[in-house]
């Protein structure tokens, strides 16, 4: 990457694998568990908190050294508030029927404890390109999850992906359903996400003992 | 320049100056905004109104599919040929009678000298009128409303419902097709002729819902609450319009 020195490049690419918010960080996992049963909210989801935590990490940045450390909690939390209702506004102007089905999961996005992590532990202390990195980063950290989830979910509980039937039909038991296949229920269920999260920490561990822990 | 930002003064500038900012941008947005959003909304309405009446998009799948936003204008024009306001025994032809908010006329209507306001909207299809009417209620959690259309004798052709936020899986079953399919050929009169809703209910002993004028449907297991509360709304705001249908035959 040769817009970015290998600083910067660090701050995008940590949160996606070795650092990542949701497997390693165990933040943000009340939204995976929500929205995570088809593919197309999950992406939706991934794209607004992208959104949200990267703009707001450059906003918090800017307002660093003018903050009153006294409310900046606060200060925080209207940023993320402001940036939630401008997404959710948007949502409901261009995408009507995806925000009817999003509706209380985008006002959730201000309790992703991830957002209120990073303003509070990078944008404060860092300036606004690093912080836009660092936000476009944990964010695509926690996206990437959640569209791993999602793709599982929806695939294995409902036997297709963004509403298609890629397995076959399972009413007129065509393609795999003709030998037998049926969807799995549970996986459409929340507590399947957090198997499936779980599945994932299995997997990213076991693959580099470092992240174990004692 | 080093500002002291701990001082109080500071901190309640700081905080008035932001809540300024922040509330003129995000007035600004919603103003911005608002009649591409309230276009949505009024498309999401007429769809209905077509999906309760039989006109949508399911040919082929097993959801809900309703015709798209770019044709809907079009058709529930020529669809709805007739939009009524049903006032006491008055009734009279507005041409938008579909946006009148009843969540507002049952809000008014608990001053007993208001009159309250009753919108119907008139369509064909297959030659016979189809009269389709708005109902609205609590479910388990938060509202329920639909819409159902009948023929001039009360019997139901087709229903729409949506929830506001009833539990995923149980009450929200309620806008999936394999419940609100079921209420296509109830009757709403009984055989006496008499007004007598449509129960949703368990151990009707007909759960393919094969006989079509008991007055009822077979409920959502684990949604009796919302299963009721539809119950309860088609008892109530239905109710109102049987006058007006005695006049029709």
């Amino acid at each position: 990457m040769g817009l970015l020195s290998k600083k910067d490049s660090k701050l995008i690419l940590d949160p996606l694998a070795d650092n990542n918010p949701i497997t390693i960080q165990v933040l943000g996992i009340c939204s995976a568990l929500a929205i995570t049963a088809q593919l197309k909210p999950s992406i939706v989801m991934a794209i607004s908190v992208v959104f949200v935590l990267s703009v707001g990490n450059v906003v918090i940045s800017l307002m660093r050294n003018i903050i009153p450390s006294k409310i900046r909690i606060i200060v925080q939390l209207i940023v993320v508030a402001t940036l939630v209702i401008i997404v959710d506004q948007v949502l409901k102007a261009f995408a009507y029927s995806l925000s009817k089905e999003l509706s209380v999961f985008i006002g959730l996005i201000i309790t992703n404890c991830i957002i209120m992590g990073r303003f509070e532990a990078f944008a404060l202390g860092n300036g606004p390109w690093k912080s836009f990195l660092d936000g476009i980063g944990n964010a695509a950290g926690y996206g990437l999850i959640l569209i791993i989830v999602g793709f599982f979910r929806e695939l294995l509980g409902s036997g297709t992906l963004f509403g298609f039937k890629v397995l076959g039909d399972s009413v007129e038991k065509t393609g795999l359903y003709a030998i037998g296949y049926e969807n799995n229920g549970f996986m459409v269920l929340p507590p399947m996400a957090l198997i499936v999260v779980g599945l994932i920490i299995w997997v990213q561990r076991s693959r580099n003992k470092e992240l174990i822990e004692d | 320049m080093a500002i002291d930002t701990d001082k109080n003064s500071y901190t309640i500038i700081f905080a008035i100056v932001m809540v300024v900012v922040v509330g003129s941008i995000l007035a600004g947005l919603a103003s911005g905004l608002k009649p591409l959003v309230d276009a949505n909304k009024r498309f999401e309405k007429q769809q209905n109104i077509l999906y309760a009446m039989g006109i949508n998009a399911n040919e082929g799948t097993s959801d809900v599919a309703f015709i798209s936003t770019d044709k809907v204008e079009d058709e529930f024009t020529s669809t709805i040929t007739k939009q009524y306001v049903i006032e006491g025994t008055k009734v009279s032809e507005v041409s938008e009678a579909y946006l009148i908010d009843i969540k507002k006329e049952e809000a008014k209507a608990k001053d007993p000298s208001y009159t309250r306001k009753l919108p119907l909207f008139e369509g064909e299809k297959d030659g016979q009128p189809i009269y389709v009417i708005p109902i609205r209620g609590k479910g388990l959690w938060d509202a329920i409303w639909g819409f159902v259309a009948v023929d001039k004798s009360m019997t139901v052709q087709g229903v729409f419902f949506d929830h506001a936020g009833e539990t995923p899986g149980l009450g929200a079953e309620i806008k999936q097709r394999y419940f609100m399919d079921d209420f296509a050929g109830e009757h709403l009169l009984n055989d006496a002729g008499v007004y007598g809703g449509i129960n949703v209910a368990k151990g009707n002993a007909d759960p393919k819902n094969e006989r079509k004028d008991d007055n009822a449907v077979d409920a959502i297991a684990g949604a009796t609450i919302t299963g009721d509360g539809v119950t309860a709304m088609i008892k109530k705001d239905l109710k109102m319009y049987v006058p007006y249908f005695k006049t029709l035959n």
